[in-house]
């Protein structure tokens, strides 16, 4: 690879480009090759690669809870089945941290949000150019492995946080109670608009910020990925220069990869907590 | 896209990542799971073992309250025994003593027999004597006759 700014600004962009399905400017449907085309795509496009692999994610995560309750024993557990116990107990005591009202179903949810979201983050650690290459290799034009970098994939999920947010409202509260809640604080019948005003933006801020926060972080950390790995290959020579920058390479990588242990998992972790919190929030009769 | 020597830094850098996590990701997951699984089977032994020992405590008091009851029986048994041996027993001595008693009487009506013979025979003598001193018409001399008298209440 050259060190030219035109080549850097594409393997920057090819590693920011989804895989889009949807309909070509000559009207027939297929794969777009490139981001120019998949714009052109416009809203009825499909992201091809964050529903693989958030599909994949979700079917490995799934199969590995199922295989672990398979061979379930009641006596001291062993393997993944006590990983998988020590995993729910963890979830169970977040859900009991800060879920006051009674529903069956925020556990198994923040179960599933928590590990769904971290090993779409964790896709976030393989080396960012394996997939594409091996994409490439197999004629795809694009592969982005990190559904979570996609930010279709984390307003999906921040809406539908969102509408159980609604629908518990609603249910726990009443229209009436929920429009109250909306309109009549804090500053009384008085300031109806203004209420409306401030607890409506209030209201859309959860979906948002849970999607963006999560979105940001990994779409961010996949930047500087991308960057680290250009520094090698941008520079890639027999001088000095190169040599280190190589080398550093090597270890920047490194280094931010082993940060983003910790980062993967917080944004599961804040992910899975500020679902429960908003759902929280939707079951108490006042606040 | 064309492959160059990213790759193998990647390559490089991705499997220091793995050394990485296998000594120092790794193992404290491992030993927090591994904790988390002996502290449940100490838990479950535990209890197995209390469990046990109940056990074995419900099938010693059984045996004691067991034993208890036998040796009641036991007891019970020697002192019927007992007081049947004490029935046989005085049953025996008044026995031994009423025969005795019979023994007694019996010496004593003998006794009496005899000397009701012998006052008798006495008696008979003096009748005889005076009869016969009546058929001979004189005082028989008793003092000489004495010896012919004894003969004849001998022979009565």
């Amino acid at each position: 690879m050259s060190s030219e700014a035109h080549t850097s600004a594409d393997y920057i962009k090819h590693h920011l480009q989804n895989l889009t399905y949807g309909q070509l400017p000559d009207g027939t449907w297929g794969v777009a090759h490139s981001a120019e085309e998949a714009k052109a795509m416009g809203f009825w496009a499909l992201n091809l690669d964050t529903f693989i692999m958030s599909l994949l994610l979700g079917a490995v995560f799934m199969f590995m809870f199922r295989s672990a309750t398979k061979s379930i024993t009641t006596g001291a557990p062993s393997g993944l089945q006590n990983f998988c116990e020590w995993a729910i107990e963890f979830i169970d005591n977040s859900v009991r941290g800060s879920f006051s009202g009674k529903n069956d179903m925020i556990g198994p949810l923040a179960l599933t949000v928590f590990f769904w979201v971290f090993s779409m983050n964790l896709m976030d650690l393989l080396p960012i150019d394996y997939i594409p290459l091996l994409m490439g290799a197999l004629g795809v034009p694009f592969f982005k492995i990190v559904p979570s970098t996609d930010p279709n994939a984390t307003f999906g999920m921040a809406i539908g946080v969102f509408l159980l947010v609604l629908y518990y409202s609603v249910k726990i509260k009443g229209v009436g109670g929920f429009v109250g809640e909306l309109t009549l604080q804090p500053f009384g019948k008085w300031g109806m608009p203004v209420n409306l005003l401030l607890e409506g933006v209030n209201l859309i801020a959860k979906p948002i910020s849970l999607a963006l926060r999560l979105f940001g972080n990994m779409y961010a950390g996949e930047m500087i990925f991308i960057l680290i790995a250009l520094m090698g290959g941008a520079w890639a020579g027999m001088s000095l220069g190169g040599v280190t920058l190589y080398g550093s390479q090597i270890l920047l990588s490194l280094g931010w990869a082993i940060f983003h242990i910790l980062i993967v998992t917080l944004q599961a972790f804040i992910f899975m907590t500020l679902t429960i919190v908003y759902l929280d929030m939707a079951h108490q009769e006042h606040h | 896209m064309n492959i160059n020597a990213t790759l193998l830094a990647q390559t490089v850098m991705f499997a220091l990542f793995v050394w990485f996590c296998m000594k120092f990701v790794w193992p404290p997951i491992m030993a927090a799971l591994e904790q988390r699984r002996k502290q449940i089977a100490d838990g479950l032994a535990d209890a197995e073992r209390a469990k046990h020992d109940l056990e074995l405590a419900a099938k010693r008091s059984a045996e004691i309250l067991r034993e208890a009851k036998e040796k009641a029986g036991e007891i019970v048994n020697n002192g019927e025994k007992r007081a049947s041996e004490i029935v046989e027993e005085a049953k025996a001595q008044a026995k031994i003593e009423g025969d005795r008693i019979i023994t007694g009487a019996k010496a004593e009506i003998d006794q009496e027999v005899f000397r009701a013979k012998e006052q008798l025979r006495t008696q008979v003598s003096a009748i005889a004597l005076a009869g016969a001193g009546k058929i001979l018409g004189r005082e028989i001399d008793a003092k000489a006759h004495n010896d012919l008298l004894d003969k004849l209440v001998a022979e009565i």
